[in-house]
C-alpha cells in the first residue's frame, strides 16, 4: 500500500548521509570519547566536531552545548537545573499554557515543590504577549521558559522580545526551539537567551539525542552525576554515534534551510487552501503566513472526531496527528488548543499535518482527493451533523 | 491498539443511520468529551425489529455502536436490557484500556433507546 508521511513534527527519518556517518561510529570508530588512547581520541574528535556543527547551527560557542538524551532532557536539566542553582535567590518561575508537556510537567512537579509558578496564556493564535511576561515578573523571578514555536499549531513566538526584558530583570531565559531549529534561523545572542533546548529526530537525525545550549557564565546544577562527561554538566558515556549524527544533521539542516522553508511553506498553503476549498465547516488553528512554522498544517474539522479521522486516513497510508483526547491520552483533547480558546467539541476534531523534505505536490494532491472523501463519511455518521444536513436538505 | 473485530466494525459499520418516525430514541455522551452516540429503534411486539446508530466519536465509540446494534437485532426488548457496556467490549475481541470508560457507552445508548420507548408506551396507555 502506499504510504504518506505527514507527521514530521513528531519525528523525521534519518537522513541516509546521516545514518551512513552514524553506522562508522558504531562499528569502526567505536571508541570511549573519555579514553586516552587512538579509538577514544577518534572518538572525542568526532564528538567535538559535532558540538561545532550543532553550536553554529544555533549562533553559539561549542563551549556551551552540552549533549543530553533528547528534548525532554535537556528541558529538565535547563528548568531543574536553574531552580536548583537559584532556590536561595527566588523561588517564582514563569512558562506559557502552550509548552510542551517536558516543559509544564517539569515546572509544574517544581510548584509542586515549594516553588511558585506563573503560567501566561496565549491568543487565539497561539502566540504569547510580552506584556504579558512583563506583567508576570517579580522581584524572585528566577527563570522564564517559552517555547520558540510551538509543536501543535506552528506559531512563532516573540521569544527575542522576551529574552530582551528577561536580560533587563536579570532573569535567566529559557527557550525550547525543537520545533523551530532547522526550520527557522535561531540565533541565541540575538534572542537573548541563556538556555535552549534542540532534539535531533526532529530534524533528520537519530532518536535519543539533544543538546542544552547553556551561556557561559549561566550556572546549571547536574541532574545526572557520574564520571563527570559533558565537562561535569551530564554525566555518562556519551552516545557518541547519535551525537555524531546529531551534529550531521544540523550541518545538512543548516545548508538546507532556506531551500526547506521554501519547499514546506508550498505544500503548506497549497493544503490549507486545498483544505479550506474542499471541506466546509472547517477552521485554520494557528496563525497564518510568517508567524507559523513553514512545515505546520493544523485545522479542525467540525462534526467529526479527530482519531477516527486518524484512523480512517491510516487506512489510505497517510500518517497524521491530533489534538483530540483519543489521542493526547486523557480525557481531554489539546491544552494547547483549549488555551488558544477552542471548545472542546472543536478541539476533538483537529488534524495536524507537519510536512517534511520528502513529500511532495502529488502526496498534496492525494491527501486532498481522500481527506474529503473521509469526512464525508464520518460526518453521515456524526448526530452532530444532523442540524447542518437537514438545513441543507431543507434548501 | 484496536482489535481486527474493532477495525472491521469502524470501517463498515452495520446500521448507521436515522429511522424515521422511531419507537424509540437514546442518545448518550457529550460533545465535550469527544463521544455521542445515538440509538433508533423500531419496535414490533417485544422485538427489536430494526434498529440505527449515529455516533460522534474515536474508532471505539464507532465499533461498539455498530456492534451493539448487531447484537440486539431481532432480540427482544429484555434480552437487549441486559446486554452490558462489557459484553460489547468483549464481543469486538476487547478495547484498550483507555477505551474501556470514555467510549465504550453504547449499551447505555441501547438501554436509554429503549426506556425512552417504554415511556412513550407508557404514554399511550
Amino acid at each position: 500500500m502506499r504510504r504518506v508521511y505527514l507527521d514530521h513534527s513528531a519525528t523525521t527519518p534519518v537522513d541516509l548521509e546521516v545514518a551512513a556517518l552514524m553506522m562508522t561510529y558504531y562499528t569502526e570508530k567505536y571508541g570511549n570519547p573519555s579514553s586516552v588512547h587512538s579509538f577514544g581520541r577518534e572518538a572525542k574528535q568526532a564528538l567535538e566536531e559535532a558540538r561545532k556543527q550543532v553550536a553554529e547551527l544555533i549562533g553559539a560557542n561549542p563551549s556551551e552545548v552540552t549533549f543530553t538524551s533528547g528534548g525532554t532532557e535537556a528541558d529538565n536539566l535547563a528548568i531543574l537545573g536553574t531552580a536548583e542553582a537559584q532556590r536561595k535567590k527566588g523561588k517564582h518561575i514563569i512558562t506559557s499554557c502552550i509548552e510542551h508537556h517536558a516543559v509544564l510537567e517539569t515546572c509544574e512537579y517544581l510548584e509542586k515543590n515549594g516553588f511558585d509558578l506563573t503560567v501566561i496564556p496565549a491568543d487565539e493564535e497561539g502566540i504569547l504577549s510580552v506584556e504579558d511576561v512583563r506583567k508576570a515578573i517579580r522581584p524572585d523571578t528566577i527563570l522564564i521558559s517559552v517555547m520558540h514555536a510551538n509543536n501543535e499549531v506552528g506559531s512563532i513566538q516573540p521569544v527575542a522580545e522576551i529574552g530582551k526584558l528577561a536580560k533587563e530583570h536579570g532573569i535567566t531565559f529559557h527557550v525550547d526551539a525543537v520545533q523551530s531549529l532547522g526550520k527557522i534561523p535561531i540565533d541565541v545572542n540575538e534572542m537573548n537567551v541563556d538556555l535552549l533546548t534542540v532534539s535531533s529526530h526532529k530534524i533528520y537525525g537519530p532518536k535519543g539525542v539533544g543538546a542544552l545550549y547553556i551561556r557561559k557564565g549561566v550556572r546549571v546544577v547536574p541532574l545526572v552525576h557520574g564520571g563527570g562527561q559533558e565537562k561535569k554538566r551530564r554525566s555518562g558515556t556519551e552516545n557518541t554515534p547519535g551525537i555524531i549524527g546529531f551534529g550531521k544533521a544540523c550541518q545538512l539542516a543548516g545548508q538546507r534551510m532556506a531551500e526547506d522553508a521554501e519547499h514546506h511553506t508550498k505544500l503548506r498553503d497549497k493544503l490549507i487552501n486545498g483544505i479550506l476549498q474542499s471541506i466546509d465547516h472547517v477552521k485554520v488553528n494557528g496563525p497564518m503566513g510568517d508567524k507559523r512554522l513553514p512545515n505546520n498544517v493544523n485545522v479542525s474539522i467540525r462534526f467529526v472526531e479527530g482519531e477516527s479521522l486518524l484512523l480512517s486516513l491510516d487506512m489510505l497510508g497517510i500518517s497524521a496527528s491530533s489534538g483530540s483526547a483519543c489521542t493526547s491520552g486523557s480525557l481531554d483533547p489539546s491544552h494547547v488548543l483549549l488555551a488558544m480558546g477552542l471548545v472542546h467539541e472543536i478541539a476533538h476534531g483537529s488534524l495536524r499535518f507537519t510536512l517534511g523534505r520528502q513529500n511532495t505536490e502529488e502526496e498534496i494532491d492525494y491527501l486532498l482527493v481522500q481527506l474529503p472523501k473521509i469526512v464525508e463519511r464520518l460526518r453521515m455518521m456524526s448526530p452532530l451533523y444532523d442540524q447542518v444536513m437537514h438545513a441543507k436538505q431543507a434548501q | 491498539m484496536y482489535t481486527e473485530k474493532v477495525m472491521d466494525h469502524f470501517t463498515n459499520p452495520r446500521n448507521v443511520g436515522e429511522i424515521e418516525n422511531p419507537d424509540g430514541v437514546g442518545e448518550v455522551g457529550n460533545a465535550k468529551c469527544g463521544d455521542i452516540m445515538r440509538i433508533y429503534l423500531d419496535v414490533e411486539g417485544d422485538i427489536i425489529k430494526d434498529v440505527k446508530f449515529k455516533t460522534f466519536g474515536c474508532g471505539a465509540a464507532v465499533a461498539t455502536s455498530s456492534m451493539v446494534t448487531e447484537m440486539v437485532k431481532g432480540k427482544t426488548l429484555a434480552e437487549a436490557m441486559v446486554i452490558s457496556n462489557a459484553a460489547v467490549a468483549e464481543a469486538l475481541g476487547g478495547l484498550p484500556p483507555a477505551k474501556m470508560h470514555c467510549s465504550n457507552l453504547a449499551a447505555d445508548a441501547l438501554h436509554a433507546a429503549i426506556v425512552n420507548y417504554r415511556e412513550k408506551q407508557e404514554k399511550k396507555e
